[in-house]
């Protein structure tokens, strides 16, 4: 039985080394977009074709928040990311992580890959790409740099999930949204005791993801401030349109 | 400044926010500019009263009704934490547990505060502790005198608030009111997970920060027999029509249950906390 779990872990694994080594020769594609390091644009629809006409040039994803779809493409990518820094976490713990430290890391593990999949399942052929990641600034053996990097994660997910609520017109969609959002925000609370016990609801260090103290209120961002934020984390050029 | 947040979000769906608020748009500037100066801590009534001005008239009941049914949800959660610490005071143990206890009751309060300026003269009429029973007529006696019992039946009233605010979304589509009630909706999630690690710390063995699936299969993993209502459901692993067990590998149920937490409806969760108000104060 034992086995059994390695190996299907295993396989997990090598699903996800198929997104890492879809590396792009994003350098260079980069310098001709112009984009910055954060490697998000919002750039006129226009745009978009040209790219897409030239088979030589990778063209990034794109995110039209002009219906659902890009409400729910927008929620695929930021759970793409959680996933794979997940599974990059849950493979190799740090080696001051205790036994239930590293078995809630792979729960977590769990719901983010299950959160990706049903998001690429419910989008069908609408799905974007799969995200290359840029990890280059988690130390992973690193105790706090993994526990801060997984706060950052998942407040920003609370914040995005909080933010994005507004925009969607299907009830099915919106009510997946609210049950998906409570627990990336029960990950947050986790981890933040985990680094400071007692902080699971600070909202005062929330503020610049849009949280209130006085109101009691979470944090709330709009798609363009959380994809300036996780930007640093992906390589993949995601364009923003119809915002 | 949130305040500011929350009326560029009003404005994405009601492009007459300001106009709403004020016919002019120059003195929208002015405000922001005493919106500046305004002190943290008389935020939510400031907003409340915006909100008030810009939808007293015309909010549509719907959004008034899911408001107030908040608003007693919150009065309620108050109480509870409140109580515990101003009447009980050797109940919840001194340095950690008295203060996350301390932080949930604030925000509690903060909610109650923020919703009843929102709903200005339409907030229903204010639920005080004399009206609640938290032993839900003798089920949990000791809620007062034993840790434990308080942090179980605490546990309930969170995972109950978050489980409620989520079924009320849809209520509240496209409005800007839905991000504020999402915000709270996170903060009680983010309460759940710290009380279950409380609960978790104090002999409740395997107890996980998220909802799991409950001893075999059952949607109540507390133990708490007592609170099955709180739960129903829960071990639910479709969504949306999407089988989320095997969806990808090692995607067990227990996961697929713990990756999305369910709603309530309004009718469960007034069931549910009706067995914390006399008769009388019912909802």
């Amino acid at each position: 039985m034992k086995n059994l779990q390695k190996n299907e872990q295993l396989d997990v694994l090598q699903e996800e080394s198929n997104i890492f080594n879809a590396r792009l020769q994003r350098r260079s594609f980069l310098q001709y977009a112009g984009a910055g390091a954060a490697g998000i644009a919002l750039i006129a629809a226009g745009c978009k074709k040209k790219y897409r006409d030239d088979d030589m040039m990778p063209t990034g994803v794109t995110l039209d928040f002009k219906d659902d779809f890009g409400v729910l493409n927008y929620a695929y990518a930021l759970e793409q990311l959680e996933a794979a820094f997940y599974i990059q976490v849950a493979s190799n713990p740090p080696s001051t992580f205790s036994p239930a430290e590293k078995n809630y890391f792979q729960d977590i593990q769990f719901h983010e890959i299950a959160h990706r999949e049903f998001f690429k399942k419910a989008l069908g052929p609408a799905a974007i790409a799969g995200l290359e990641v840029d990890f280059s600034s988690i130390n992973f053996i690193d105790r706090l740099s993994v526990l801060g990097a997984a706060k950052a994660f998942e407040d920003l997910g609370v914040a995005a999930y909080n933010g994005a609520g507004v925009r969607l017109k299907s009830d099915t969609y919106l009510t997946l949204a609210g049950q998906i959002v409570s627990v990336e925000a029960r990950h947050a609370a986790y981890i933040r005791d985990l680094i400071s016990n007692g902080s699971f609801a600070d909202l005062t260090s929330l503020t610049a993801l849009g949280s209130n103290d006085a109101g009691g209120l979470d944090g709330a961002l709009t798609p363009d401030k959380v994809l300036g934020i996780a930007g640093k984390y992906i390589k993949t050029k995601i364009n923003v349109i119809n915002l | 400044m949130n305040i500011v947040n929350i009326l560029e979000e009003i404005e994405k769906v009601d492009g007459e926010i300001y106009e709403r608020l004020n016919p002019r748009r120059a003195a929208m500037k002015d405000f922001f500019n005493i919106g500046k100066k305004i002190s943290l801590a008389a935020l939510p009534l400031a907003m409340g009263s915006m909100f008030q001005k810009a939808y007293g008239q015309t909010t549509p009941s719907t959004v008034t009704d899911v408001l107030n049914f908040a608003l007693a949800l919150e009065y309620l959660e108050y109480h509870y934490y409140n109580h515990a610490l101003v009447a009980a005071p050797t109940l919840v143990p001194a340095g950690a547990p008295t203060a996350a206890i301390t932080t949930i009751r604030n925000h509690e309060d903060a909610h109650v505060k923020l919703l009843k300026g929102a709903l200005g003269a339409g907030a229903r009429a204010e639920i005080t502790y004399a009206m609640t029973d938290f032993t839900a007529g003798g089920t949990f006696t000791a809620v007062y005198t034993d840790y434990v019992t308080f942090l179980k039946v605490a546990l309930g009233f969170e995972d109950t608030g978050v489980r409620a605010y989520k079924g009320q979304a849809t209520f509240l589509k496209g409005n800007a009111v839905l991000t504020t009630a999402l915000q709270i909706h996170s903060v009680e999630a983010r309460h759940a997970s710290h009380i279950r690690q409380m609960l978790a710390a104090n002999g409740a063995t395997g107890l996980k920060p998220w909802i799991s699936l409950g001893p075999g299969g059952i949607s109540n993993d507390t133990g708490v027999t007592q609170v099955d209502a709180v739960y129903a459901r829960e071990n639910s692993d479709v969504q949306a029509g999407i089988t989320i067990t095997g969806i990808a590998t090692g995607v067990t149920k227990a996961a697929a249950v713990e990756s999305f937490d369910e709603t309530l409806s309004k009718a469960e969760v007034v069931a549910i906390a009706n067995l914390f108000l006399r008769t009388g104060f019912k909802l």
